[in-house]
C-alpha cells in the first residue's frame, strides 16, 4: 500500500475517458460503481464542458454484487446504444470491476452491437491515466484502422499529416491544435486527420492516408505512432514544439520530412527581442526548478536555459514511462533526475534546492507558495484556472510569447513584493496591506506543518479603527468565526446599521439583525 | 406567530414515489470527509483503496488537499492484490507511518472504499487490532464510505453510526440533549445559545469538535437530528437507548421553530417562554427571507438526487419561500424521518428515489423548471441547454441551518436566477 494525499495522475480509466471525451461518436461504457462518476466534474467544471462525457457508468451497488453484475452491464450497454447511437463503443471496467472479474470484454461481444466496439484491459492497479488514454487511443485507432494501404492524398496532392495527441483534459491542448495547425498551413501541409480531440473513429479510419505522424503529446500518442510507422511506413515528427528554438526545429523537421521550403513558416516570435531586452537581464542565471510531464518538463528546460537564461537546479516527472527521456535531459543540465509521483519528494527537493522560481503543475503552484517562491504552470494536473477563455497556446510562436509573459509575471511580482517589503517601514506603506499574490502568512513549515493560516489584517481585532458603536465581547467573538474575507464587509454593515438605528453598544443581536437587514 | 406548523391540504406524506434503478449521477460516501475532518479537529481519515478513491478526494477536495489535511488514501497495489504483500501487515506499517508522522491525531477513521470491501478486507478487526498497539493515544475507528453501500452524506451517516457504537454510556437520571450532524460552528454556537437561553441542558453534540469530547449516550438522552441522511447513526443511539425527537428540519423560520419546539416541548419549557426566545430569531430569518422571495415566488423546482436534503429544501422552498416543486429526487427516502417534511409539500410533487440519470434528464426538459438543483457533472450540460441550474454541493458545504441562515439558504437559490437576468451576453 502506498500512502498518499495527492496523485499527479487519476486511474487508467479516466484517461479513457479523456479519449471518449475528446471524441465525436464515441460512446463509452464504464463497469464501476456508484459514486466513480465524480470523474464527469473533471470534465464539465475544470474543462467547462458544455456536454456531459459520453461516458455511461453501470454503477452497481452492493445488493447487485451477489446477483448478475454481467447483466447490468450488458443492459448499461444495450441502453447506451439504443440512446446515443455510437459510431463505435469503448467498453471497460474501472478499479473495482477489475476485481469483480466480469469480462466486459467477452460480455459485450457476446451482444453483438451494431458498431464497432472496443474492450480496454486497463490494470488499474499498475498504470495511471496518461497510459490509460495512450492505450485506448491506440486501441480504438488499431480498431478502426482496417485498412492495409493508404488511400487517396486529401486536399490536391498536398503533402498532408495528422496531428495526434490532443484530448480532453489536456494542458492548453484546445489552442495548441489551433497553433499547429496554422503552422503546417503556412507550410503548404494539410492537416488530414486530428486526433483524438475533434475526431470520430471514421476519422480514425483514414489516418492512414497522411504522408507523415505528429506526435504532439507523446504520452498520448506515442504507442499509436510506433504502431502507425509499423502499419503504413508514416514516418513520425517528434520534435515537441514548445519554446522559440523548438518550434523552429519542429519546422525544420516538418519541412524535411514533407520536401517543403520551411523558410514559410519562420515568422519570428517576440520572445527573442524580450529576452534580449535590458529589462529581462536581471532574469539572467535565476535558480529555477522544474517538474511535471516529462514533455512539457524537459520542453520547459530548454526554454529556461537556452532562451530565458535560467540556470537549471532541478528536474523532474511524475510519469515512470518517459522516465529515461527525462534522465538523458537531465544528463544536458547537469543535474540528477527527479522521477517521482510523490509529491513530498518533490517538495523536499524543492525546499533542498531553494530556487527562485519554480515551474510545474498545480501541485508546485502550492508548494511553492508555502514556501513563498514564485511559480508558474507548464503541466497538468492544473485546476480551472489554466483552461482560460482567452488563446493561450505553450507550442509555437504565439505559445513562447505566452511562456515568456507566463514565467517572467510571479517574478516581477516577486520584485514589486521585495520592494515593498524593504520599505515596509515607509509612512505610505501600511504593514498590514498583505502581500499583492502571495499570503502574508509565514511559511507553516511545510511537511508536517499546521495548515497555512488566513492572512489576518487588522480585521482579527474589529475594536481597531471603528467609530460605529462598541462591541460586546460575545459579539466580537463571534465576528471572528466569520471568515476572514467577508470579515471586514460584516463588520462595516453590522457599525452601520448600529449607528443607524442609534445603537452604543453592538450586540450578537445587533450583528444579526445587521445580517438580516443586508442579506442580499 | 404561531410558533406549530399548521396542517395544510394533503400533502406528499401518502403520494406514490417512483423508485428508478439505472445510472446513479451522484458522489459516494467517502466525499463526507471533505466535511467531517473539518469538524472534528483532531482526527484523520484514511482511505484504504484504489487511486480512484484518491483521486475523488482530489477532485472534491478543492485546494484544501495542500494544507497538510487530515485525510489521505492508502492506495492498494498490485503486491497487496496478488498476495505478496499481507495488506493487514501493510495497513499497520501505513498506519503507525501516519501517526508518527502526525502525533496530534487522536481518533483515526480507517475509511472503507470499493476495492477494500469488494476483496473482503476486513477493517473492522484491522481497527480493534491498531486500536490496542495504540492504546492510550489514538483510537482507531471504522466506517465504510464506499459507493457500492454508500451515497454522498451516507458517508457522515456511516461515521457517525460507527461514533455511536462507541460513545461512553450515559449513566445519570437526568435528561440531556443530543444535536445529532455535523454543523458548521459558527450554526452550532447559534443553536446552543438557543438552547441555554431556553433553560435546556446539558446539550451536546455529534459529532464533538474533539475526539475527546464525544458525549455520553443512555436512556435518558433525548437527541435532534439536524440532517435528515443520519438513519443508521439514529438507529445506533436509539440501540444505546436514546430516543428522536420528531421534528422538521431546521431550514427556514417554520423548519427551525419546529424543530427547537420540539425540544422544548420535551424538556416542558413554557410554551410562552419558548415563544419569547425563538421570536427575535424568528422574525431575522422572516425578514432575510424575504429580500429573495420575490424572486423565488411562483417558480418552478427540480431536484436531483445528490444529498437526502432534498425533501427538506423543497419543503422550506415551498412553504416559505413559495416555489413550486416540480420533481423531488432524492438517493434515499427515510420516510419516518421525513414523515412531517413530506406531509407539507404540495401536493402533486412527484417524489423520486434513486436514478437513472438518462431518464431523469428526459423529465426535466419536458418539465423545464425555472431551476435545477443537480450536481457538478450536470450543471454546466444543462446551462448548455438553457436551463438555470443550483450546484447541489454547496448546500451540504455551506451554513444553511438555523434563523441566521435562512436568508442566505434562499439566497442560494435566488442567485442563478438573478444572474440569469441580468447577464446580456
Amino acid at each position: 500500500m502506498q500512502l498518499t494525499v495527492w496523485t499527479y495522475e487519476g486511474p487508467p480509466h479516466v484517461g479513457a475517458m479523456r479519449i471518449a471525451t475528446a471524441m465525436q461518436g464515441v460512446h463509452y461504457v464504464l463497469h464501476a460503481p456508484q459514486g466513480d462518476t465524480y470523474a464527469d466534474l473533471l470534465f464539465t467544471m475544470i474543462e467547462r464542458r458544455g456536454k456531459r462525457p459520453p461516458v455511461t457508468y453501470t454503477t452497481f451497488q452492493a445488493r447487485d454484487l451477489g446477483k448478475d453484475t454481467a447483466e447490468l452491464f450488458q443492459q448499461a450497454a444495450r441502453d447506451a446504444y439504443a440512446r446515443f447511437q455510437p459510431q463505435a463503443m469503448l467498453v471497460g471496467a474501472s478499479c473495482t470491476a477489475e476485481l469483480i472479474q466480469d469480462d466486459p470484454a467477452g460480455l459485450a461481444e457476446a451482444m453483438r452491437l451494431p458498431c464497432p466496439v472496443v474492450a480496454l484491459e486497463l490494470p488499474s492497479y499498475q498504470r495511471k491515466e496518461n497510459w490509460g488514454a495512450a492505450e485506448t487511443f491506440y486501441q480504438l485507432a488499431r480498431r478502426m484502422c482496417t485498412a492495409t494501404v493508404p488511400g487517396a492524398r486529401p486536399d490536391g496532392g498536398k503533402p498532408s499529416a495528422n496531428i495526434l495527441g490532443p484530448t480532453a483534459l489536456g494542458f492548453r491542448h484546445r489552442d495548441d491544435v489551433i497553433e499547429i495547425t496554422r503552422l503546417l498551413d503556412q507550410l503548404g501541409i494539410a492537416v488530414n486527420v486530428t486526433a483524438p480531440l475533434g475526431a470520430t473513429p471514421a476519422d480514425l479510419a483514414r489516418l492512414g492516408d497522411a504522408d507523415f505522424n505528429i506526435c504532439l503529446y507523446p504520452e498520448i500518442a506515442d504507442t499509436l505512432c510506433r504502431w502507425l510507422e509499423r502499419r503504413f511506413g508514416q514516418k513520425t515528427v517528434r520534435t515537441v514544439p514548445i519554446g522559440h528554438g523548438a518550434t523552429r526545429d519542429f519546422i525544420a523537421e516538418v519541412a524535411a520530412i514533407a520536401g517543403v521550403d520551411p523558410a514559410a513558416a519562420l515568422a519570428p516570435s517576440n520572445l527573442p527581442w524580450w529576452s534580449r531586452s535590458v529589462d529581462s537581464t536581471y532574469l539572467t542565471g535565476k535558480r529555477v526548478f522544474i517538474f511535471g510531464d516529462a514533455t512539457h518538463a524537459i520542453a520547459a528546460a530548454r526554454v529556461a536555459r537556452d532562451e530565458l537564461g535560467f540556470e537549471i537546479v532541478g528536474l523532474g516527472c511524475y510519469n515512470r514511462e518517459f522516465a529515461r527521456d527525462l534522465r538523458d535531459a537531465a544528463v544536458l543540465y547537469g543535474i540528477e533526475p527527479l522521477v517521482t509521483d510523490d509529491y513530498l519528494a518533490v517538495e523536499a527537493a524543492i525546499q533542498g534546492l531553494q530556487p527562485e522560481l519554480v515551474l510545474g503543475t498545480q501541485m508546485e503552484r502550492h508548494i511553492a507558495k508555502r514556501l513563498r517562491i514564485p511559480c508558474a504552470v507548464i503541466s497538468a494536473p492544473v485546476h480551472v484556472q489554466d483552461f482560460p477563455a482567452r488563446y493561450a497556446p505553450q507550442m509555437g510562436f504565439e505559445g513562447a510569447n505566452v511562456l515568456f509573459d507566463t514565467w517572467v509575471h510571479p517574478l516581477v511580482m516577486g520584485l514589486e513584493e521585495h520592494l515593498l517589503t524593504m520599505f515596509r517601514d515607509d509612512f505610505e506603506f501600511s504593514d498590514a496591506g498583505g502581500a499583492s499574490h502571495l499570503p502574508s502568512s509565514r511559511p507553516a513549515g511545510g511537511v508536517g506543518g499546521g495548515p497555512v493560516t488566513a492572512p489576518e489584517s487588522d480585521e482579527t481585532n474589529p475594536t481597531l479603527a471603528t467609530n460605529g458603536g462598541t462591541w460586546s465581547a460575545d459579539a466580537e467573538r463571534e465576528l471572528l468565526k466569520i471568515p476572514f474575507f467577508v470579515r471586514g464587509k460584516a463588520r462595516r454593515n453590522t457599525e452601520k446599521f448600529a449607528t443607524e438605528h442609534n445603537l452604543a453598544t453592538i450586540t450578537l443581536d445587533t450583528l444579526y439583525d445587521a445580517k438580516a437587514h443586508y442579506a442580499r | 406567530m404561531t410558533p406549530a406548523v399548521p396542517a395544510t391540504t394533503p400533502g406528499c406524506d401518502a403520494a406514490p414515489v417512483l423508485r428508478e434503478r439505472g445510472q446513479r449521477e451522484v458522489f459516494c460516501g467517502l466525499t463526507g470527509i471533505i466535511w467531517l475532518h473539518r469538524k472534528v479537529q483532531d482526527a484523520f481519515f484514511l482511505v484504504v483503496g484504489s487511486r480512484t478513491c484518491a483521486h475523488l478526494l482530489q477532485s472534491a477536495a478543492g485546494v484544501m488537499i495542500f494544507a497538510e489535511p487530515r485525510f489521505a488514501t492508502a492506495i492498494i497495489e498490485e503486491r497487496d492484490l496478488a498476495g505478496m504483500a499481507d495488506c493487514n501487515e501493510e495497513l499497520d506499517r501505513v498506519v503507525d507511518r501516519l501517526l508518527a508522522r502526525r502525533p496530534d491525531i487522536r481518533l483515526l477513521f480507517l475509511v472503507g472504499s470499493c476495492p477494500s470491501e469488494v476483496i473482503k478486507l476486513d477493517l473492522s478487526r484491522a481497527a480493534a487490532r491498531l486500536s490496542v498497539k495504540h492504546a492510550g493515544v489514538t483510537k482507531i475507528l471504522n466506517y465504510s464510505g464506499s459507493g457500492i453501500e454508500t451515497t454522498f452524506t451516507e458517508g457522515e451517516d456511516a461515521c457517525l453510526a460507527a461514533l455511536a457504537a462507541d460513545l461512553p454510556a450515559d449513566t445519570t437520571d437526568a435528561p440531556s440533549l443530543m444535536i445529532v450532524g455535523a454543523l458548521p460552528d459558527v450554526v452550532e454556537d447559534q443553536f446552543l445559545r438557543l438552547f441555554a437561553d431556553l433553560g435546556i441542558g446539558p446539550v451536546h453534540s455529534l459529532p464533538a469538535r474533539r475526539a475527546n469530547d464525544m458525549p455520553p449516550v443512555g436512556p435518558n438522552t433525548r437527541y435532534l437530528l439536524a440532517q435528515p441522511f443520519l438513519g443508521e447513526t439514529a438507529r445506533t443511539l436509539e440501540d444505546r437507548g436514546g430516543r428522536r425527537l420528531d421534528a422538521l428540519f431546521p431550514f427556514g423560520a417554520e423548519g427551525t421553530t419546529d424543530w427547537l419546539h420540539a425540544a422544548a416541548r420535551a424538556f416542558g419549557i413554557d410554551e410562552m417562554h419558548f415563544r419569547s426566545v425563538i421570536a427575535p430569531g424568528r422574525e431575522r430569518a422572516k425578514r432575510a427571507i424575504e429580500h429573495s422571495r420575490e424572486r423565488l415566488t411562483g417558480k418552478r423546482i427540480t431536484f436531483l438526487p445528490d444529498s437526502q436534503l432534498e425533501v427538506p429544501l423543497a419543503r422550506f422552498l415551498a412553504t416559505e419561500a413559495g416555489m413550486i416543486p416540480v420533481e423531488v429526487g432524492t438517493p434515499y427516502l427515510h420516510r419516518r424521518h421525513l414523515a412531517g417534511e413530506l406531509a407539507l409539500l404540495p401536493a402533486g410533487t412527484l417524489l423520486s428515489e434513486g436514478q437513472d440519470v438518462d431518464r431523469q434528464l428526459d423529465r426535466v426538459r419536458a418539465a423545464q423548471p425555472d431551476l435545477t438543483v443537480c450536481g457538478l457533472g450536470l450543471a454546466n450540460p444543462l446551462e448548455a441547454e438553457g436551463l438555470t441550474t443550483k450546484w447541489a454541493i454547496e448546500l451540504v458545504f455551506s451554513p444553511i441551518h438555523g434563523f441566521d441562515q435562512a436568508g442566505d439558504l434562499a439566497e442560494l437559490f435566488a442567485r442563478p436566477l438573478r444572474r440569469r437576468d441580468v447577464l446580456r451576453v
